[in-house]
């Protein structure tokens, strides 16, 4: 048992570690010094309190999508659908922060509920085509996405679109005060925590622990939970077990589109106060990554998040101040992927190797 | 020419809290059908496996012909002519038998596969060994049977000399047991060598030449197969002498269930059933006959078109597993590692599968792990279920122990009837045993249990009645002890019907 879990975590922080060898490699052949770049990229972002700022920041909205993949992923189903989920769910607590203007202990709540409700119900779509007709998820989530995006960018140009705005990318009007999520600096501040208030940290970060520990102990240590996993191990056998697969998968789906569509809120009610066309740039799709690299647990997907967090803020100090291209980042982040897959079956492997009683 | 064609000496092999494989001696000649019996987890399948390059052994040689050999993988083991039919087929579904045959050792014309000689290549040895196969048909819709005798062909197109066969039988229906066994015998003409794995005692009789008995992972016996007998093999294998069944004298009860009129076009037609109180009924059918398709109506996983369950007089409305767990039917589903359990939740999850969403199990949707351990351990001790803790993955159990968690979970929730499809499939001497004592103890708690098997010794011994079902109709009800095996056969293939 504690041989498992020693190994689980050894796989992702060795595939971390051969990635970040690889890069270094690619780094030296186009020319730079890797030991100064990854320094640079260290030094921005967890080595100051300002730097753990931005890394928690960025990190914010992927443990939401993270948290949609894997809820997903333990149900059976695949969603790709996370990126469209996200902007409907952005979209839908957007339109209640500038419609409705009410205090924040009403406010907040129901902007996240509306991100859920809405988000939700787009990841519902996918769960009923697959639980009714068999329609595969991934076609339909990945469909979904050119739909979400197209139609938020149909609403944020025209009917939704911010009277007299300059800004050359459309967006909506600001947030009334009522649904904005406040930053964390002058909690910090009040500590002792020298936390700068251009820092976008706020308590969206917070929101989204809270969610990894619902989300746990949904899956640990609720009947739901036990079902989701049934159904995702062995539909056949949890029908067997009197579990309707078709009603679970519905479920899994709504409450994977509902994390979904709380990805957006960091975006809209914390940062920006509106809703800004195309802002995600594929949070969505990094979920995928965060849920394998966190192998598909909340806690997992916490560091796997935070991993993320420093290499998006790294990739900013390393453009400035080296001449590798934070494309590289981006090369980075897939080689690790891909170590952390290859990781997986060899360790799944090990282990059947070491439990497997002899016949 | 060595004496023997293979030879093991003090092969050593330990798992985690096991020890497979004690210093272990055996001894094949060539030309014979050698069994290699024993219980679940005596250690048969980790020598075959050894012997296949599978896995190292820690200790021990292996001599082939007379020559020291180092098996480090599979490929070694076919390159040296040892070949091994694997009690899971290795067999591409989608591919055609031919295909699936030459796989791994195509032979290639102008870079594409040269079909033509192929097959012809094919058939000449499939007449030299009076095997015969449909080389154009895809595996997938082929029944097991056939793709035995694609998996032997397989091995002989190879070039195998030792054809090792790891629970052959465990599949297959009577008929195509004794099919089996002239093939065998036919290799063994041919100057093949066999090495048959099994725990039918029955079957070993049959066949062998001579018999080889584990028990926990050591040699304990060497036979010819002329000197051997049933109770010889069974004290050596188990370590002790089995006794018959006690059965209570039959008296038919209340009426329990009762299935009218349910059909299921083409599969079913119009099935009346009735289950007494405090009864064994057994169904016998060769499958494919409807039995399939009628106990899965009675648990709710399918759907019958027309036709009403009764429990108890009373007209059942939802026929969906969880109302009819609720009534208390319980079920023992023919296939444990698809049906009966999620291989990669633990024992204790498994256990709780079907009631747990219920109290004590769930309280308030919360699920209550304490007491769902402590269940689970006493299922454990109570089946005798060897694992080494109730959190561990169901997939690493062998099988008899996987079938014993769907046991311990479905008797401990003393249903009123059980439907028990196929309970003793692919177990052992020990563990069948243990299923029939538990069948029969709970019938005679007033518990009323619908069997279904293919093993009619099994039907003969526990029934108290048996239903006979062929192209989906019950063709007749007879009682055990009024008629002899012959006749329920006739009932079976369809000549006969009351």
């Amino acid at each position: 048992m504690i041989r498992r879990i020693l190994i689980n975590i050894l796989a992702p922080f060795l595939a971390v570690l051969l990635a970040f060898s690889v890069g270094a490699i690619v780094m030296y052949i186009l020319g730079e010094n890797p030991f100064y770049v990854y320094k640079i990229l260290l030094i921005n972002s967890v080595t100051s309190i300002n730097g753990w700022g931005y890394v928690l920041f960025n990190a914010t909205p992927l443990i939401f999508s993270g948290l949609a993949v894997a809820l997903a992923f333990k149900g059976g189903l695949f969603n790709i659908g996370v990126e469209g989920q996200l902007y409907i769910g952005a979209f839908a607590c957007a339109w209640f922060g500038i419609t409705f203007n009410v205090h924040p202990i009403i406010g907040i709540p129901m902007g996240l509920i509306f991100a859920m409700i809405f988000g939700g119900l787009w990841g519902v779509i996918a769960g009923y085509l697959k639980a009714r007709f068999g329609a595969h998820e991934v076609i339909i989530t990945i469909m979904l996405n050119f739909i979400a995006m197209a139609l938020t960018n149909y609403l944020v140009n025209n009917p939704f679109k911010e009277p007299g705005q300059i800004n050359p990318i459309p967006q909506t009007k600001e947030l009334f005060s009522g649904s904005i999520i406040p930053r964390v600096y002058p909690l910090f501040n009040k500590l002792g925590i020298n936390l700068s208030p251009s820092v976008p940290l706020n308590y969206t970060f917070f929101i989204a622990i809270v969610f990894c520990i619902m989300i746990w102990y949904l899956l640990e240590r609720t009947k739901w939970g036990y079902e989701i996993k049934a159904v995702g191990l062995n539909p056949k056998a949890s029908r067997y077990g009197g579990i309707n697969p078709s009603y679970i998968m519905i479920l899994v789906m709504f409450l994977s589109g509902a994390l979904g569509g709380l990805a957006g809120v960091n975006d809209v009610m914390g940062y920006r106060y509106r809703f800004l066309d195309g802002f995600s740039r594929g949070t969505g799709f990094t979920g995928i990554a965060v849920a394998l690299l966190g192998k598909s647990s909340p806690i997992g997907i916490v560091f796997a998040s935070i991993l993320f967090g420093v290499l998006d803020r790294g990739a900013l100090a390393m453009d400035v101040f080296t001449n590798t291209p934070r494309e590289l980042i981006r090369v980075i982040q897939a080689i690790i992927i891909i170590f952390v897959a290859i990781g997986n079956e060899f360790i799944f492997r090990l282990l059947q190797r070491l439990e497997r009683e002899s016949e | 020419m060595a004496e023997y064609i293979l030879e093991t000496r003090g092969i050593t092999k330990h798992f985690p809290g096991v020890l497979a494989n004690d210093n272990v001696e055996i001894k094949i000649r060539q030309g014979e059908i050698h069994s290699i019996i024993g219980e679940n987890g005596a250690g048969k399948t980790t020598l075959m496996n050894i012997i296949y390059g599978l896995i190292r052994p820690d200790r021990g040689e292996i001599f082939y012909k007379g020559k020291k050999v180092e098996i480090s993988n599979p490929s070694v083991a076919i390159s040296l002519g040892i070949g091994m039919v694997h009690q899971h087929f290795m067999l591409v579904p989608p591919f055609t038998v031919w295909e699936n045959i030459i796989l791994g050792k195509e032979v290639i014309k102008r870079g594409v596969l040269d079909k033509d000689s192929i097959c012809l290549e094919l058939k000449k040895l499939m007449d030299s060994y009076g095997l015969s196969v449909p080389l154009e048909e895809k595996v997938e819709d082929l029944s097991v049977g056939i793709l035995q005798k694609v998996e032997l062909i397989k091995l002989l197109y190879r070039g195998a000399e030792i054809l090792i066969l790891d629970e052959p039988t465990a599949l297959l229906i009577p008929q195509e047991i004794e099919e089996l066994f002239e093939i065998l015998e036919n290799l063994k003409r041919q100057g093949k060598t066999i090495i048959f794995i099994s725990h039918k005692l029955k079957e070993v009789l049959r066949i062998s030449d001579r018999i080889t008995v584990m028990r926990r992972g050591k040699v304990v016996g060497e036979l010819e197969g002329k000197e051997a007998d049933e109770e010889t093999l069974a004290r050596l294998m188990i370590g002790k002498t089995l006794e018959s069944p006690q059965i209570e004298a039959y008296e038919r009860g209340d009426e329990v269930l009762r299935l009218e009129g349910i059909s299921l076009p083409p599969r079913l037609k119009n099935i009346n059933l009735t289950l007494y109180k405090k009864e064994i009924l057994g169904l016998a059918g060769i499958e494919g006959n409807g039995q399939k398709e009628l106990l899965e109506i009675i648990t709710g996983l399918l759907k019958p078109e027309k036709g009403k369950i009764f429990y108890k007089g009373r007209e059942v409305q939802h026929l969906d597993p969880r109302s009819l767990r609720e009534i208390g039917i319980g079920f023992i589903p023919e296939d444990r590692q698809t049906t009966g359990l999620i291989l990669d939740f633990t024992v204790a999850e498994n256990i709780i599968l079907g009631r747990h969403y219920k109290e004590p199990y769930s309280v308030g949707g919360k699920l209550n792990l304490p007491v769902i351990k402590e269940t689970a351990s006493n299922i454990v001790k109570a089946y005798d279920i060897r694992t080494s803790s109730v959190d561990k993955n169901v997939r690493f159990l062998s099988g008899g122990n996987q079938q014993k968690v769907i046991l311990g979970r479905e008797f401990y929730s003393e249903p009123e009837v059980l439907i028990a499809s196929q309970p003793t499939r692919g177990l052992d001497i020990g563990a069948t045993e243990m299923v029939h004592n538990l069948l029969l103890s709970a019938r005679k708690k007033g518990m009323s249990v619908l069997l279904y098997s293919s093993d009619l010794d099994e039907i003969m011994t526990l029934s108290d009645r048996i239903a006979v079902i062929y192209n989906g109709e019950i063709v007749g009800i007879i009682s055990p002890k009024e008629v002899d095996e012959a006749t329920l056969g006739l009932y079976m293939t369809g000549a006969r019907k009351d």
